[in-house]
């Protein structure tokens, strides 16, 4: 995944800015070929794709640091693979096989992963929001200096959880960054017909929690912003909003005929603000990285997603048994 | 290579669906993203884009065709300058994967005879010879929480008023100063955000006791019990536990109304996922905390408020635990079995000692944990007595009862000699007036009515 930085630099390297087109490649195609499997029947149920959104998870990655935790509501795999867990594991988990994350039990909604310090993918609109601030919670009575990225969507910002949970984060500087992923539509309502604020990063003000607005569409923007949050959590300040504003190019899930917006809107977006196309344009004008470079790791990724999507349909499901485990720990999770 | 373009599954319950427009013709160069065509599902028009780039060599269902079945081949991709092989679109579409066979599941095991008789542990669970003090329940509770305190630094105590205020009952009295205010947290009245930090400590390691100033204001937070806290252990495939108590009082206390006085036994007694403590003496309120505390899942412990006062003996032992699912015979009898958990056991026991003077002998048991539950304890007095009532303050539709009336018609059937009787809580909310109140509530009467039904006596 996406180079780390161990010290505070202002510009990126240009390794760092072909990972960042890496990891963003990565996302969009493998929620391509998720989409896919979903119209012949390979993932069934729910399936909430990220495509458009990809800068913001990448970005933020970017500025986190090993042991770092992040939660996220349903609209998930893109935080997965950016994190760095297994894009078979995944896409395997999604057409509901045994070598998925959860070994099928899961599903699109709902996977974790211990090691990457993913704690889910979760299915109930904001509910990750308190989640995540007692990750925190727990990282602040442990006082080992972690911080957690809480993400959820402009809609989930209009459930009454978010704000009990800011009151808190703000009483107790618990040290939670706040991602407010602003796609603009809940679902199929726009945000103003929703939501009485148009900057949602301002209801923080009241709670004395500092926020700002970020380019979702810029990865390097967010990126930025990332550091600046961290920063500011890691130094026991509290929390600290970060509303991205981004854009998803598809439905809300994959059933959504998408009437709610014209299809010039999204192609206007497509066109002229594609967080991939602009990193690829920068490294190309820049002499970063010539079209050949860029060739190689659009081939390594298609490699990548077609070996996920082999591993996804021949992993078996569960056996039955499975029907019957995990209800109840036996021993004390040795949760991190 | 041509590859074909199926039919696309556009919504989670999609069969067939009308392929109502085509956007691209024959000849049209195509890349990731573009819309092919309009497809009408079940549920909505959808537009259906291209996942691979290349040239539409074919197309092989015609606009306006309905009932296209999902993974069909509509249309031939090529590549540039490729001809459209001869065969295209003569593959049948493939069954979809995802309805693959399955082996049966297993069926509901449905005995033809009789059982015999179930396994039970009757094991004391604490010696014989153990010195025992008079202490309340209250005091049991507080006693439990500062030994697993001492023990793990990991536990802590949160809730409305349970530091300074000392707990709005009292049950938290002492902490404060022992503890510090790192582990015993005031929280502002916030029980749906409360509890999900709970639950989000415990994911990142702790082991939370969450207090509801009562449990019917844990309504406010159920979808973080049951959503987060009892089913992320499932959904992870094993990964991600949740060790954490949620702890208050339940059920009726006295004219507080029907807000204030709801008995949730049969509510969380139905998830799987948590386990549910509803204990009666002060002796295993301490034992099963205990337990409840070190305990890898979610637990939901049901206190009772006119309970907390009321002392029992407590053995003075060094680290009393009682073990979940195991009930408590608190009486041995011949007759009739009542079984009850809660404050339900005070109008069992005196339903029983009124019967003795009758010469009706009642066996009582204290099932003092609903999930898991001690059917086996039941079911083996049952068949000594071959009758039985239950007693509780929560309301008949359903509730813990008529699951036990339920599992003994499928397990014990012909060891009854008379329907099983459940004594419960009116199928009324809770009024405030006074002899009201005393009616909605089950009464020792009722319990001595409904054994001398069963026992036809």
């Amino acid at each position: 995944m996406a180079a780390r930085r161990t010290t505070k630099k202002s510009n990126v390297s240009a390794d760092e800015l072909k990972a960042y087109y890496r990891d963003m490649l990565l996302i969009r195609r493998f929620e391509e070929k998720a989409g896919q499997l979903y119209g012949m029947g390979l993932i069934g149920g729910f399936c909430h794709l990220y495509i458009g959104q990809e800068a913001v998870v990448v970005g933020l990655e970017a500025a986190a640091e090993e042991g770092d935790k992040r939660i996220t509501s349903y609209r998930d795999h893109g935080h997965m693979l950016a994190c760095g867990m297994d894009p078979n594991g995944v896409m395997a988990e999604l057409t509901g096989r045994e070598g998925g994350y959860s070994k099928g039990k899961g599903g699109s909604m709902h996977m974790f992963s211990k090691e990457k310090h993913f704690y889910g993918g979760h299915g109930i609109v904001a509910a990750q929001v308190p989640l995540g601030a007692g990750l925190a919670f727990a990282d602040k009575y442990k006082g080992n200096g972690r911080v957690t990225f809480t993400y959820f969507g402009d809609g989930a910002a209009n459930q009454g959880q978010v704000y009990e949970t800011f009151n808190m984060a703000a009483l107790w500087d618990l040290p939670v960054i706040f991602v407010i992923e602003n796609n603009q539509y809940a679902m199929g309502t726009a945000q103003k017909r929703s939501t009485s604020t148009e900057d949602i990063h301002t209801r923080g003000a009241p709670f004395g929690i500092p926020g700002e607005i970020v380019d979702g569409m810029d990865v390097l923007a967010v990126k930025e912003a990332g550091e600046k949050a961290v920063a500011h959590c890691r130094s026991g300040k509290g929390p600290y909003i970060l509303e991205i504003k981004t854009y998803r190019y598809r439905g809300h899930s994959m059933s959504d005929p998408a009437k709610y917006r014209t299809r010039e809107e999204v192609q206007k977006m497509r066109e002229e603000r594609d967080p991939i196309e602009a990193v690829r344009a920068m490294l190309l004008t820049g002499k970063h990285a010539s079209e050949d470079d860029l060739k190689a790791i659009d081939k390594e990724i298609k490699e990548i997603v077609n070996a996920s999507a082999e591993f996804s349909k021949e992993s078996p499901e569960p056996a039955l048994e499975e029907l019957w485990t995990d209800i109840y720990a036996e021993t004390a999770p040795q949760n991190a | 290579m041509a590859t074909e373009i199926l039919m696309p599954a556009l919504s989670p319950t999609m069969e067939e669906g009308t392929l109502a427009k085509w956007l691209v013709k024959e000849g049209d160069t195509v890349s990731s993203g573009d819309i092919l065509a309009e497809i009408e599902t079940d549920k909505a028009t959808m537009e259906f884009e291209a996942v691979d780039e290349g040239v539409i060599g074919k197309i092989l269902i015609e606009e306006g065709s309905e009932g296209v079945k999902v993974n069909t081949p509509i249309a031939v991709l090529v590549e540039e300058g490729e001809d459209v092989p001869a065969d295209a679109g003569q593959s049948a579409p493939d069954a979809a994967p995802a309805e693959a066979p399955a082996a049966d599941a297993p069926a509901v095991a449905a005995p033809a005879e009789a059982p015999a008789a179930p396994q039970t542990d009757s094991s004391p669970d604490w010696p014989s010879d153990a010195p025992m003090a008079s202490q309340t329940v209250r005091e049991a509770l507080r006693d439990a929480m500062a030994e697993e305190m001492r023990s793990d630094e990991a536990v802590f105590l949160m809730g409305e008023e349970v530091a300074e205020y000392q707990g709005a009952y009292k049950i938290s009295q002492g902490l404060l100063d022992e503890f510090g205010d790192k582990r015993v947290i005031d929280t502002p009245i916030t029980e749906h955000g409360f509890a999900g930090i709970g639950v989000g400590a415990a994911f990142g390691g702790l082991r939370p006791i969450v207090e509801f100033m009562t449990f019917n204001f844990a309504m406010q937070a159920i979808d973080q019990i049951i959503n987060s806290a009892a089913k992320t252990l499932y959904m992870s495939g094993g990964q991600m536990g949740c060790p954490i108590v949620f702890r208050g009082p339940n059920g009726a206390a006295a004219r507080v109304g029907a807000q204030h006085s709801q008995d949730y036994a049969a509510w969380y007694m139905q998830i799987p996922g948590l386990k549910v403590a509803m204990p009666y003496s002060a002796a295993d309120y301490k034992g099963l905390m205990k337990t409840a505390i070190r305990d890898p899942n979610p637990v939901i412990f049901l206190e009772n408020e006119i309970l907390y006062g009321r002392a029992f003996d407590v053995p003075q032992v060094d680290d009393l635990t009682v073990p979940f699912g195991k009930a408590r015979i608190w009486r041995e009898g011949e007759d009739v079995t009542i079984v009850s958990f809660g404050i339900g056991m005070q109008y069992a026991l005196e339903a029983a000692e009124k019967l003795a003077e009758d010469g009706i002998s009642a066996e009582v048991i204290d099932l003092r944990t609903l999930r898991p539950m001690d059917t086996g304890a039941i079911i083996k007095s049952v068949m000594k007595t071959n009758r039985c009532v239950t007693v509780e303050e929560g309301w008949p539709q359903p509730s813990v009862g008529s699951y036990i009336s339920g599992v003994l018609m499928q397990e014990a059937f012909d060891y009854l000699d008379a329907p099983v009787i459940n004594c419960t809580g009116k199928d009324v909310p809770m009024p405030y007036a006074a002899n009201l109140e005393k009616h909605a509530l089950v009464t020792t009467d009722e319990v001595i009515k409904a054994v001398r039904d069963v026992t036809y006596r």
